[in-house]
């Protein structure tokens, strides 16, 4: 037990050197596929069906089959059509020999289809009356979106988007199943290395359960400051 | 005189009710016109729908002279020829809406600001030196760095006038815009306007205040069933009425 004991408290400095890994994979897939969530909600609101119909899919899709299929799909799917293609002259095939970069891709379409599903039901919860001032003073219907109806859209849905953002960090545990090294795939390494179960997996726990108590202290920080205008008038 | 306002016509449906059926009104600089009558009556589409918040089925309004250009629908409806002069049109109507209608997101100060920057592209000091005037003259500039929900109802208002203000419209369009306050904010806002009126403003009111219509509107316009029955004169209308359902909608008003 001992032994055990000093053998997990040893394994945490090459675990930790993987946590940036772990915080770039979420980072970038969050920030990518919360962009992406906007088109995809702006579409499934649309009444045009050539719009709605094929963003109701996408959402269908990438909610309805596991995670896991969608990040094989594309690793071996993409891995397999773009050698020989014309990608494999440009300077991004460097990026696509790296399992990281086909993690991201993957993370970031099935966030986008989460966070549009969230974005679209904030975006009708909007009061209509305030959208309603925006026309009466003028606004295009671009200002009113990108002015009005988004801005507050995402205040009213922030809460469900950090949660979305809790998830996706733990999702990004997958990535280790594409020979990517963060956190989960440095404990499958030391698995293999040391034949031991447990102690990688407890350790990269431990990691993950402080990572995750710290970025939701961080996104409640920001969900205070932006949605600063319900809570307790400041003076003046 | 310069005809600000001039509606001809106007006729609306909602699928098969109609709730406008052929109202004509004019409004020269200075007029302050209140538009009373039950609910129902169609006063309120009457307004939404000279700033086209609600799309007439036919007939023509001019702002300053220019006519609103539409188009008909193969399906009886209309539609704007133009979205961009709709913009600049609607950007000389400032609307002043029951429930306030502020963008929550943003702080009074930056309520007021909005439009005048992005729509009419005021320089950003500039708008607020002038909103900060706005809203000393309305009694809020202490409140200039709170969010709407932070407000009391009438302050909201008052906040509201500001942001229309903020404009400089040609007509100053005011939606039932005491009915949703409690009965001892409605004094504070009423007072602002009496001194927007007196400004020479010119205003279009709906509102239920029979107090507010008799001591300050140069004209009553009196809508029943989506026309105009009777329009004159505060003391032509209240004074006076002539026709049967207009001496019932006063006697029922009167408290």
């Amino acid at each position: 037990m001992d032994e055990s004991f000093t053998f997990l408290l040893s394994i945490f400095p090459r675990l930790l050197a993987a946590v940036p890994l772990t915080l770039a994979l979420t980072a970038i897939s969050g920030v990518i596929g919360n962009a992406l969530a906007v088109p995809v909600a702006l579409a499934r609101l649309s009444p045009n069906p050539l719009l709605w119909m094929p963003s109701a899919l996408y959402i269908l899709l990438m909610r309805g089959t596991p995670l896991l299929v969608q990040t094989y799909l594309i690793y071996y799917g993409l891995g397999e059509i773009l050698p020989g293609s014309f990608i494999q002259q440009t300077f991004l095939w460097e990026y696509l020999k790296d399992g990281f970069w086909y993690a991201v891709f993957a993370f970031s379409l099935n966030t986008a289809g989460y966070t549009g599903e969230i974005l679209r039901g904030a975006m009708s919860a909007v009061p209509r009356g305030e959208i309603e001032a925006a026309k009466a003073y003028g606004m295009s219907s671009g200002q009113i979106l990108w002015r009005v109806t988004l801005p507050r859209a995402i205040q009213i849905c922030l809460p469900a988007m950090s949660g979305e953002t809790i998830l996706l960090l733990k999702a990004t545990s997958l990535a280790s199943l594409i020979t990517v090294w963060d956190i989960m795939g440095t404990a499958r390494q030391i698995q293999k290395e040391s034949y031991r179960i447990y102690e990688p997996l407890i350790a990269a726990g431990i990691i993950y359960i402080v990572t995750v108590f710290i970025l939701t202290r961080l996104l409640n920080g920001l969900e205070r400051r932006i949605n600063q205008h319900r809570a307790a008038p400041q003076s003046a | 005189m310069d005809t600000t306002l001039k509606v001809e016509d106007l006729h609306k449906r909602f699928g098969d009710a109609e709730v406008l059926k052929g109202v004509s009104l004019s409004a020269n600089t200075g007029d302050v016109i209140a538009m009373i009558g039950s609910s129902g009556s169609g006063k309120s589409t009457l307004l939404r729908c000279i700033n086209l918040l609600e799309t007439p089925n036919s007939g023509r309004v001019y702002v300053n002279g220019e006519l609103i250009r539409m188009k008909a629908m193969p399906d009886g409806t209309a539609k704007p020829e133009d979205q961009k002069q709709v913009e600049r049109i609607r950007s000389k109507l400032a609307m002043v809406f029951q429930n306030f209608n502020l963008w929550s997101h943003r702080t009074i100060l930056e309520n007021v600001i909005e439009a005048p920057v992005h729509v009419l592209g005021v320089p950003k000091k500039e708008a607020i030196e002038k909103a900060e005037a706005l809203l000393a003259k309305v009694g809020i500039a202490d409140k200039r760095n709170f969010y709407p929900n932070h407000l009391s109802g009438g302050q909201q208002q008052r906040a509201a006038i500001a942001r229309a203000l903020a404009m400089d419209p040609s007509v100053l369009l005011f939606d039932e815009p005491t009915s949703a306050l409690d009965p001892e904010l409605v004094g504070e806002v009423l007072q602002v306007m009496r001194k927007l009126a007196e400004e020479g403003r010119t205003m279009l009111v709906v509102t239920h205040e029979m107090g507010f219509a008799r001591d300050v509107a140069s004209q009553i316009v009196f809508l029943h069933k989506g026309q105009i029955e009777e329009q004159g004169t505060p003391s032509e209308v209240i004074g006076h009425p002539k026709s049967e359902r207009l001496k019932q909608f006063l006697s029922s008003t009167r408290h």
